[in-house]
């Protein structure tokens, strides 16, 4: 999933000290999986915002909702009924879903309330970690189900460098050497042959280096 | 002969070859390479110039590798990928050949946490085996790593690092194979303090053979103080310093340790020169390159050989 955070409050208070009524907007999907944007984010976001305020002698009024998903046209739609009684949006959705709103509501000034980080997956409670760096072409059939893009801090292709350490990176003892972990699943999978094909440079076209990029299925697309 | 690399000449010729590192300085300064270069001037064969050494900037490794070839010596261009994509790399390999310049080591650099700019972007486009594969291509296909004809192809002597001591052990042979398969004409270690676990490293080398396909040049780094030996033992990734070298250098009074350093470099150095497949030594005299010379002859292994 898309991994959150919520910003720092003082950042989020700059964004909307100019305007009187907000919106503000969650997603049920991946920001409520990392507790960073769901309904109870919202609900306790909302209320820091108007102490914060009320400190300094100002009332605003905010609106609570949140959205099925929020990069979905579809439930975005929901929000027309109260766009037009605010002044502005706040979303506690990933980027995406913050530009969804924006492009569905082209008046309204949209501010996001969290920093979208990385697709990931929750490691423990409490707990989320890198896991994909959404490449476009995925090498984990052959490093053995765990991706040197994304989890070697160097994205090596080939295996470890020199700095790796009791199966630690050389950056920290904190974060696992991808190549160490992948090297130890070969073993255990009887495919540690399959290490020394060379997996030749990588084409980034399919990653971000053609630009933006999109998915078009045909059968789907109307 | 795939080059005209003194390095490749030195090594075909059967002798035991010696290079030494040169950090080039942080800022306009040709004064302080030259006068390295001039220290290390008859004592190596040929001079690693470091790309961007533990991810500070200095002078380019082009930069710096030019003033030493105009100085008569032999530079061995290093190159990182964390800072180039495969386009700027393959525009200064062959910018450096135009120069003269033969001979490069490809590595991967070491992490920008490590440096004073942590908060760089590091570029990773290629990894040191595709390094490797792309310089290869370069000089044996004349084609550049997009496939496009190179007008007169850069001949490069092609250089990449072995850490027999980093983790997963069993697991650095077969990487040096890689290395071999994608096409390293030799090898530079890093330093070697712990003689056993190179040894054994050494022994894998050999079943596979691999010592016969690149030269692999033994590391060894002088220690200055019992300081440098604890730190290098406890804070250096991928460094293994046995317990007995930090003992001898504390057994040792501080107005010494130097002396002591520069001894048992020079008796690890004999140690390696038995081993077999071991082609030559890389000296990294971090910041004492005036010692190189002292090294080199209390090793035995001077004078150097002549060759044009
Ligand atoms: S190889 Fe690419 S697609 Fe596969 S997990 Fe890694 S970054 Fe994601
Ligand atoms: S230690 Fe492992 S994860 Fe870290 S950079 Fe080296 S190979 Fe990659």
């Amino acid at each position: 999933m898309i991994t959150a955070e919520r910003k720092p409050i003082d950042e989020i208070i700059e964004y909307i000290r100019p305007f009187q009524k907000i919106l503000l907007v969650g997603c049920n999907e991946c920001v409520t999986v990392c507790s960073a944007g769901g309904r109870k984010e919202v609900g306790i976001l909302s209320s820091m915002l108007q102490m914060a305020f009320l400190k300094q002698g100002k009332s605003i009024q905010i609106l609570e909702h949140t959205l099925e998903r929020q990069c979905d046209p579809e439930y975005v739609e929901e929000l027309v009924s109260m766009i037009d009684g605010v002044d502005a949006v706040l979303s506690m959705a990933c980027g995406c879903g913050v530009q969804e709103l924006a492009r569905r509501y082209r008046n309204k000034p949209v501010f996001p309330a969290v920093n979208t980080k990385f697709m990931g997956a929750s490691e423990r409670q409490g707990v989320w970690a890198e896991r994909c760096a959404g490449c476009g072409d995925c090498l984990l059939g052959i490093t053995a189900g765990i991706c040197p893009i994304a989890r070697c801090s160097k994205q090596l292709m080939n295996g470890p460098c020199g700095g790796s350490t009791g199966g630690k990176c050389e950056i920290s003892p904190d974060v696992d050497c991808a190549w160490a972990l992948i090297w130890e699943r070969l073993k255990a999978l009887n495919l540690t042959d399959r290490y020394e094909e060379i997996i030749p440079a990588k084409d980034w076209r399919n990653g971000r280096g053609a630009g933006p990029r999109k998915i078009v299925r045909e059968d789907l697309a109307e | 002969m795939k080059t005209e690399s003194v390095l490749e000449k030195v090594l075909r010729s059967g002798n035991f070859a010696v290079t030494s590192e040169c950090g080039p300085p942080r800022g306009a300064v040709p004064a302080k390479i030259l006068e390295k270069a001039k220290m290390l001037g008859d004592y190596v064969d040929a001079v690693n110039v470091t790309d961007n050494q533990t991810a500070m900037v200095r002078m380019s490794s082009f930069g710096a590798s030019l003033f030493l070839r105009q100085a008569g010596l032999h530079p061995i261009l290093q190159m990182v990928t964390r800072d180039r994509n495969r386009l700027a790399m393959q525009a200064d390999i062959i910018g450096a050949y135009s120069h003269g310049i033969n001979t490069m080591l490809c590595l991967s650099g070491d992490h920008p946490k490590f440096g004073d700019h942590p908060m760089a972007a590091a570029v990773h486009d290629i990894d040191s085996i595709q390094f490797i594969q792309m310089v290869r291509k370069m000089r044996d296909e004349g084609k550049f790593q997009g496939g496009a004809d190179i007008e007169n192809p850069p001949k490069m002597f092609i250089g990449a690092a072995a850490n027999p001591f980093a983790d997963p052990f069993e697991l650095r042979v077969a990487r040096l194979a890689k290395k071999v398969a994608a096409g390293v004409d030799f090898i530079q270690t890093q330093c070697i303090f712990n003689l056993e676990k190179f040894e054994l490293w050494m022994e894998g080398v050999r079943k596979r053979g691999l010592h016969e396909k690149c030269d692999i040049l033994a590391g060894v780094t002088p220690i200055k103080t019992v300081g440098m030996a604890r730190y290098m033992k406890n804070k250096v990734p991928g460094m293994d310093v046995p317990q007995h070298i930090v003992d001898r250098m504390a057994a040792t009074p501080k107005e010494k340790q130097a002396d002591e350093g520069i001894a048992i470099c020079v008796e690890m150095i004999q140690r390696l020169r038995q081993i077999e497949g071991v082609a030559g030594i890389h000296l990294m005299a971090i910041e004492w390159e005036h010692k190189v010379p002292e090294i080199v002859q209390k090793a035995g292994l001077y004078p150097r050989p002549k060759i044009n």
